[in-house]
């Protein structure tokens, strides 16, 4: 494979812009194949598939890993017309969506597509994940206790 | 003994239609839908999910439908669902501490870095049962307050940073165990304890935590922190060389302060029981935790007394997926055994009778 020739960063981009797609739902996904311009010719390498990956967490929380349970995990490999090799793993068992992020990890990977799929697919996503989780701390801050005490007797 | 049977087929089909029948209600009623389970009965969902050691919400809120909310026979769906899966692999460890934190308490510390966030709680609420809901009353948007959390450190580190508590226990060259590779044997090591506890029965659990306040196996514990919200899943790939984030779930922790352990060489500190848990499960993370610390009697150096402190007692009957059906096998036909039991009480009977004649 190439991965001893990728230029420094170039991983952490890919591993980055994997995260996003993961989290995009399938109609997000769908609706960003819908607007491809100029869509790849795309073949399936490794047929959409379920499985079951183990989450594991510490004990103690930072501890030594134990078996905490399993999760649902769709994966799939493809292969556009020019021989780029994209994969997808949701969590889950939708296979439409593990193949559109594999199509999209493909199309990132390429030189030609990556600005496109950059700000078309993957920014508008992170704005979206962002503004969620600003959300979620917004209200979740709204629930912050603010001690004070109370002072008894005269003074 | 178990001898086949034939027979009854047709009273066992008519029973499963009148079972779907039964199960749909009066079909004047609107069905459920999957979607309004689990947003609607999330916590339904979570407990299905957790302790049927399957992370996937749409088929919790399908196993829940189709149980009829009867959430054992949910759990035992979902896990005959998962054997008929391949296992493509495991986890990197889950991060509790950079979690997505969508609730945090403490009982031990009023001011914390991050703060104690209340989150979607049923404390403080007066269990009155609200007329309302037998509608759907229009709600307020949830309250927001615009400010950064910044870190939550867990409560646990923070503690440790003076060496009162003791450290998580450290990594260890040794494979994880697994006990849906291997049956479980006893001694069990903390890491197969604590898988089988995440999985365990709520109510068994609880009970037991509940015994170890009333006395039995006592460990005075404090809730250090319980943390809801969510982490990140992130997963090797063989074929990319690196790891993946691919998701993310819900999880509950919980950090169970207890009492002090120390000798003469080692100055006293406090120890710990710890519980994660699948989705918003705060009174079954809290009793997991209760019931981990209990279960390090041995390590600690306690004597095991009670039933909390029996890890082949806990471990062997935490399961509820195996209680049910050692239970309810009861009510399959059991008629050529129980021929047996006639003819041997009917002999015995036969005997002491023949014995009282003979001394009249």
């Amino acid at each position: 494979m190439s991965m001893a020739m990728d230029p420094p960063g170039e991983t952490d981009a890919r591993r980055a812009a994997l995260a996003v797609l993961a989290r995009m739902s399938r109609a997000q996904l769908a609706d960003a194949w819908t607007g491809l311009a100029d869509k790849p010719d795309v073949y399936e390498m490794r047929a959409p598939e379920t499985g079951l990956v183990m989450v594991r967490g510490r004990m103690g929380g930072g501890g030594r890993p134990f078996n905490l349970g399993e999760t649902t995990v769709t994966r799939c490999t493809v292969k556009l017309g020019d021989g780029t090799i994209g994969t997808g793993h949701v969590l889950g068992r939708d296979r439409v969506q593990a193949r559109l992020v594999a199509v999209f990890d493909a199309l990132w990977q390429r030189p030609d597509t990556r600005p496109l799929v950059e700000a078309a697919v993957i920014a508008p996503a992170r704005r979206r994940l962002a503004e969620d989780d600003a959300a979620v701390e917004a209200e979740t801050a709204a629930t912050r206790v603010d001690f004070f005490t109370l002072v008894r007797g005269d003074d | 003994m178990y001898v086949a049977v034939k027979g009854g087929e047709q009273a066992i089909a008519a029973a499963h239609r009148l079972l779907a029948h039964t199960r749909r209600g009066d079909r004047q009623v609107p069905s459920l839908t999957l979607a309004q389970i689990a947003e609607q009965l999330s916590l339904a969902v979570d407990r299905v999910m957790a302790e049927g050691s399957l992370y996937d919400r749409d088929l919790a809120a399908l196993a829940v439908k189709q149980a009829r909310g009867d959430l054992i026979e949910a759990i035992f769906l979902l896990r005959a669902y998962r054997t008929t899966l391949p296992r493509f692999g495991f986890s990197h460890p889950v991060e509790t501490a950079t979690m997505r934190v969508r609730r945090r308490i403490s009982a031990t510390f009023k001011d914390l870095p991050g703060g104690q966030c209340l989150g979607p709680t049923f404390d403080y609420t007066h269990r009155l049962l609200d007329p309302l809901l037998a509608g759907d009353p229009d709600l307020p948007d949830p309250a927001r307050r615009d400010e950064t959390t910044g870190a939550m450190p867990r409560v646990t580190d923070l503690l440790n940073d003076e060496g009162l508590i003791e450290p998580d226990p450290a990594e260890a060259d040794v494979p994880v165990g697994d006990l849906t590779r291997e049956p479980l044997s006893f001694p069990a090591d903390r890491d197969l304890r604590l898988q089988a506890l995440a999985r365990g029965d709520e109510g068994f659990l609880l009970a037991l935590g509940y015994s170890t306040q009333r006395g039995y196996g006592r460990t005075h514990p404090f809730v250090g922190e319980i943390r809801l919200g969510e982490v990140e899943v992130e997963i090797d790939v063989p074929e990319l060389g690196f790891s993946v984030a691919i998701g993310r779930i819900t999880v509950t922790e919980c950090q169970m302060v207890t009492q002090f352990k120390g000798s003469a060489k080692v100055p006293p500190a406090f120890t710990r029981g710890y519980g994660l848990v699948f989705g918003h499960q705060e009174r079954k993370a809290m009793a997991m935790s209760l019931v981990d610390r209990a279960l390090r009697a041995g390590e600690l150096g306690e004597d095991r007394v009670a039933p909390a402190q029996d890890e082949e007692f806990v471990l062997s009957h935490a399961d509820n997926v195996q209680s049910t059906g050692f239970v309810e096998h009861l009510k399959l036909p059991h008629y050529v055994d129980f021929q047996a039991e006639l003819d041997l009480i009917r002999r015995m009977r036969a005997e002491i009778a023949a014995l009282q004649e003979a001394a009249e």
